[in-house]
């Protein structure tokens, strides 16, 4: 069980208001990602939810029970943190045991569950280890086990993967939805990556200064983004931007076509190629001088053989276009 | 270093630093070595310099690496006038620590010391564990001025106070039949350099804290430990060492204490800092046994110091230099 | 970034400590203020509690208060420039690649350890003493008079110990600091063809800059209040009279409580002087 709803809450830090009234519910097993750049609040929702901060209002339910003003310990949730803060004096198993420690736990039991977590998580190798003997990837991982044993009705995670490097951020991707997977128990993650939210999520929740601008799963997202704001956050490269008469040609204030949606070729669009990128399997095309934006970025195939200062004209896909009124929302 | 620097650079660099280093230990060195010298040999001219050990009786004289017992050996007490050795020789005797001893109890002013150091340490600790704990978890808007308002009653010239606390020392509190005061008491002491000490203990623990990510007491408390198993099983053993080498510095610096220590103090609860004031006035031929004093006054903390020098640096900046 | 039950945790935990030294700070200095305006003398038997300014008139205009100051200012202004001075060439010598620097070290360091009443009874024996110090004893070796240093330049000779007593502090600071210099800054002024001695003036000195003034302020507060060097050397003749040292003198050698005071005010409003700029840099730091 890990049902999460929130009811108006709402954090202020003395003046400052940076979470203003906000209602969500996240569903029990469900993957929850939110995102949003750095300041959005992201984090902060999360400690309120962890009870790590007090709301300034609203109530928060845990499985339909008002869990406002209940301390951390007793709300039943495990959290992962960014800096993974492992106890450095106490080896990965006491460290993995210290919550049923606190908990109480017989000691049999803590075995049990210690070899179980520490078998999912290859770390049966390491469980006498200090957390300072341990790579970046195993310290998160005895994170994620000191959080599983705890057998919580929610798993919070804390930009987890933002130390580690990318090749690794990539494996533990993948093990962390695994993981989900496995457990099916309710996880809400926070990051300001949206290619992990885009991989990881059932759900995404988009936030910018304390408001939530979209909740949907990630295809919901790249489809048919609310506003503006959306379109460019989700996607990777970023969805170029057409104000001016050329938006006025499709009844709109600004028009939105990602790279992915340009194609190389006969078309409206004429400029001349800057920097292009070869990444061997595509190529983004910088294309300056369309007198439509600064710059339109294309993607195109990993041959395409322009280069810099080449004369190129693009072809929008019609169907792909997204058009924004001139308050930013979608039409 | 990204390069390594030539031998020759580095042997003559080498060379003047030891050679500075030595002039600005050799007083200290100088104080050891008369220590272990007979009055006459002390004030020998040109002094004597190198310690002989035993040798007395025929045996070939041996350099001393450490003083042995050379009492047993020597002909008669070195005050007796035991020959010296001649030349740049002399014979070490630990007689000057024997009669320092006997002559000024130097023991019980010892013990008074480690007391009024150890304990206003320990208080001291007591009442900032906590205060650091707060101040660096739990920071408001007002930490910052509590923490340098802290500091500034650090700031506060002795001589400003001086009069009242002698006055409150010296009041006399009826007690049972009698009356009972203050001054020349040992937990009279222990609590005003607890007190002159406790903005360093709070400042040097609150720097300590810092950098003990407030993730981790976060991690603890989802964890499902109480404020108490939080401060008990996670703060305290990662603060270990900053709690050691705060504890070691106020110690050092209590130990050293000479202005209230000298003016609240006559007989009973007198410290180290008052023993070795009462040889300020010459009696005779007394260096030797005032090298003597010295080193059993300083020789404790100067090896804690040895230990204590790098958290020297961030107790008594407060922070400010890393 | 706590919640309401830590932060009201966080307020009882300070409580001692507040408590402890907010006693220690107001209550003996209002009774030093009291008394600063009383006519307050114990052994005489009299206590006249309102004597307006007349001891603060008097302290001030007394023939001891001026020479005080001076002494005062020539104490510390001496063993500042002494300490700064050959703190920074010491530590720049240290921080240098030598053999057993961690020996040097600890040598260099000691004097620090050595409580005052010691260094300045060793040195006024030990060292300066006309007859038997070993300065004596060198100075016959070169053929020269020894010099009775505590008699014939008192001052000079308190300058001396004190200097011995904090130089090591001044090197330890400043050493700390000159470690923590960027390498890379050096090495690309070097490559920018910056001959030594420039490398010094412009990058060294200037991230320096804020050591030396912590070690200066921090001395500052210490060197006014020395105490014990002088009780037990010259006990305040032959012009070693500092402020802290006539306050003691009027306070419990006199019993001139009121007289004492005031001047004890006065060493209070001196070195919040000093205090109120140490104060901004540490505070500076709190931030950062």
């Amino acid at each position: 069980m890990g049902r999460i709803e929130l009811k108006g809450v709402r954090k202020a830090f003395g003046e400052v208001e940076v979470i203003p009234p906000l209602d969500l519910a996240i569903e029990d097993g469900e993957f929850c990602v939110f995102v949003g750049p750095s300041g959005c609040g992201k984090s902060t929702l999360l400690r309120l939810i962890a009870g790590l901060e007090d709301t300034s209002g609203g109530h928060i339910e845990i499985d339909g029970l008002d869990m406002t003003d209940t301390p951390p310990a007793r709300r039943g949730l495990a959290m992962v943190f960014q800096s993974y803060a492992l106890y450095p004096h106490m080896s990965v198993r006491k460290n993995i045991a210290f919550p049923m420690k606190m908990a109480g736990v017989d000691a049999a039991e803590q075995a049990r569950r210690i070899e179980a977590a520490a078998r999912a998580l290859n770390l049966s190798d390491y469980l006498d280890r200090r957390p300072g003997q341990l790579s970046g990837g195993q310290r998160q991982r005895v994170a994620i086990g000191r959080a599983i044993v705890r057998e919580p009705s929610a798993f919070l995670f804390d930009e987890p993967l933002s130390n580690l490097d990318a090749a690794l951020r990539v494996g533990m991707r993948m093990e962390i939805g695994e993981l989900h997977e496995q457990l099916s128990t309710t996880m809400i993650y926070v990051t300001h990556d949206q290619v992990e939210a885009m991989t990881m999520a059932d759900r995404i929740v988009v936030l910018r200064a304390g408001r939530i601008e979209q909740v949907g799963t990630p295809l919901d997202l790249y489809r048919s983004p609310r506003n503006l704001f959306v379109a460019g956050f989700i996607g990777s490269p970023r969805m170029n931007f057409v104000e001016g008469e050329e938006a006025g040609r499709h009844g709109a204030h600004t028009i939105g076509i990602r790279p992915e949606h340009v194609r190389v070729g006969e078309g409206p669009w004429r400029g001349t190629v800057g920097v292009s990128e070869h990444l061997g399997s595509d190529t983004f095309l910088h294309v300056h001088g369309t007198g439509l934006a600064e710059t339109i970025t294309v993607r195109a195939g990993g041959e395409v053989p322009l280069r810099g200062g080449d004369p190129v004209s693009l072809a929008p896909e019609e169907g792909k276009l997204h058009r924004f009124g001139p308050d930013g929302l979608r039409l | 270093m990204a390069r390594a620097a030539s031998p020759a650079r580095r042997a003559a660099f080498t060379a003047l630093a030891w050679t500075l280093a030595l002039l600005i230990f050799f007083p200290i060195a100088w104080t050891i070595l008369t220590s272990f010298k007979t009055e006459r040999d002390a004030i020998a001219n040109p002094p004597v310099l190198v310690p002989l050990v035993g040798g007395a009786d025929g045996r070939p004289p041996i350099l001393a690496g450490e003083a042995d017992d050379p009492a047993e050996d020597a002909t008669g007490g070195p005050e007796a006038g035991a020959r010296s050795p001649g030349g740049p020789f002399f014979r070490a005797t630990l007689e000057n620590y024997r009669v320092v001893q006997e002559r000024s109890d130097y023991m019980r002013f010892l013990w008074n010391s480690v007391v009024i150091a150890g304990g206003s340490t320990l208080l001291g600790i007591l009442v900032a564990v906590p205060a650091a704990w707060s101040m660096a978890f739990v920071p408001s808007r007002r930490t910052k001025d509590v923490l340098l308002w802290m500091l500034s009653t650090k700031m506060l010239p002795a001589v400003g106070v001086l009069y009242p606390i002698y006055l409150i020392a010296t009041f006399r509190l009826p007690l049972g039949g009698g009356t009972f005061q203050l001054i020349d008491t040992k937990p009279f002491l222990v609590v005003i350099l607890m007190l002159i000490n406790l903005p360093i203990i709070v400042w040097m623990l609150y720097t300590y804290f810092r950098e003990i990510p407030g993730e981790i007491l976060e991690a603890a408390r989802m964890d499902g430990a109480s404020l108490r198993a939080e401060i008990v099983h996670v703060l305290t053993p990662m603060a270990v060492p900053g709690i050691a080498s705060t504890v070691l510095l106020s110690f050092i610096l209590a130990w050293n204490e000479a202005f209230w220590t000298l003016n609240l103090t006559a007989v009973d609860a007198a410290p180290l800092t008052a023993f070795i004031a009462s040889y300020s006035s010459p009696e005779g031929l007394f260096f030797a046994k005032l090298s003597a004093a010295s080193t059993m006054a300083i020789a404790p903390i100067l090896v804690l110091g040895w230990f204590a020098q790098k958290q020297l640096v961030r107790g008594l900046t407060f922070g400010a230099v890393k | 970034m706590a919640t309401k039950a830590s932060r009201t945790a966080a307020r009882l935990m300070m409580a001692p400590a507040v408590t402890l030294l907010l006693g220690w700070m107001l209550v003996p200095l209002v009774m030093t203020l009291y008394f600063s305006f009383a006519d307050y003398r114990p052994l005489r038997n009299v206590f006249e509690p309102w004597a307006g300014f007349g001891n603060y008139e008097r302290f001030v205009t007394s023939s001891a208060f001026w020479p005080s100051v001076w002494t005062t200012l020539v104490l510390v202004g001496a063993v500042l420039a002494i300490t700064v001075v050959l703190g920074i060439l010491l530590a720049m010598l240290l921080d240098q690649p030598i053999w057993g620097r961690g020996a040097v070290r600890i040598l260099v360091i000691s004097p620090f350890f050595v409580m005052p009443t010691v260094s300045a009874l060793v040195w006024k024996n030990m060292m300066l003493d006309p007859v038997n110090g070993v300065f004596s004893h060198v100075a016959r070796l070169l053929g020269a008079q020894p010099y009775d240093f505590l008699t014939q330049a008192p001052l000079p000779s308190i300058v001396l110990i004190v200097s011995w007593q904090w130089l090591p502090f001044a090197t330890l600071i400043l050493l700390t600091a000159v470690q923590s210099l960027d390498r890379e800054q050096l090495e690309a002024a070097e490559m920018d063809g910056a001959p030594p001695l420039a490398r010094f003036r412009y990058l060294v000195l200037p991230h320096l800059a804020r050591a030396i003034t912590i070690v200066i302020l921090i001395q500052t507060i210490f060197l006014l209040s020395i105490f014990a060097e002088i009780f037990v050397t010259t006990g305040g003749s032959f012009g070693t009279r500092t402020l802290t040292y006539l306050v003691f003198q009027r306070v419990l050698e006199a019993q001139n409580v009121g007289l004492g005071s005031a001047g004890g005010i006065l060493a209070v409003l001196l070195a919040n002087v000093v205090a109120i700029f140490l104060m901004r840099i540490v505070g500076r730091n709190l931030d950062a």
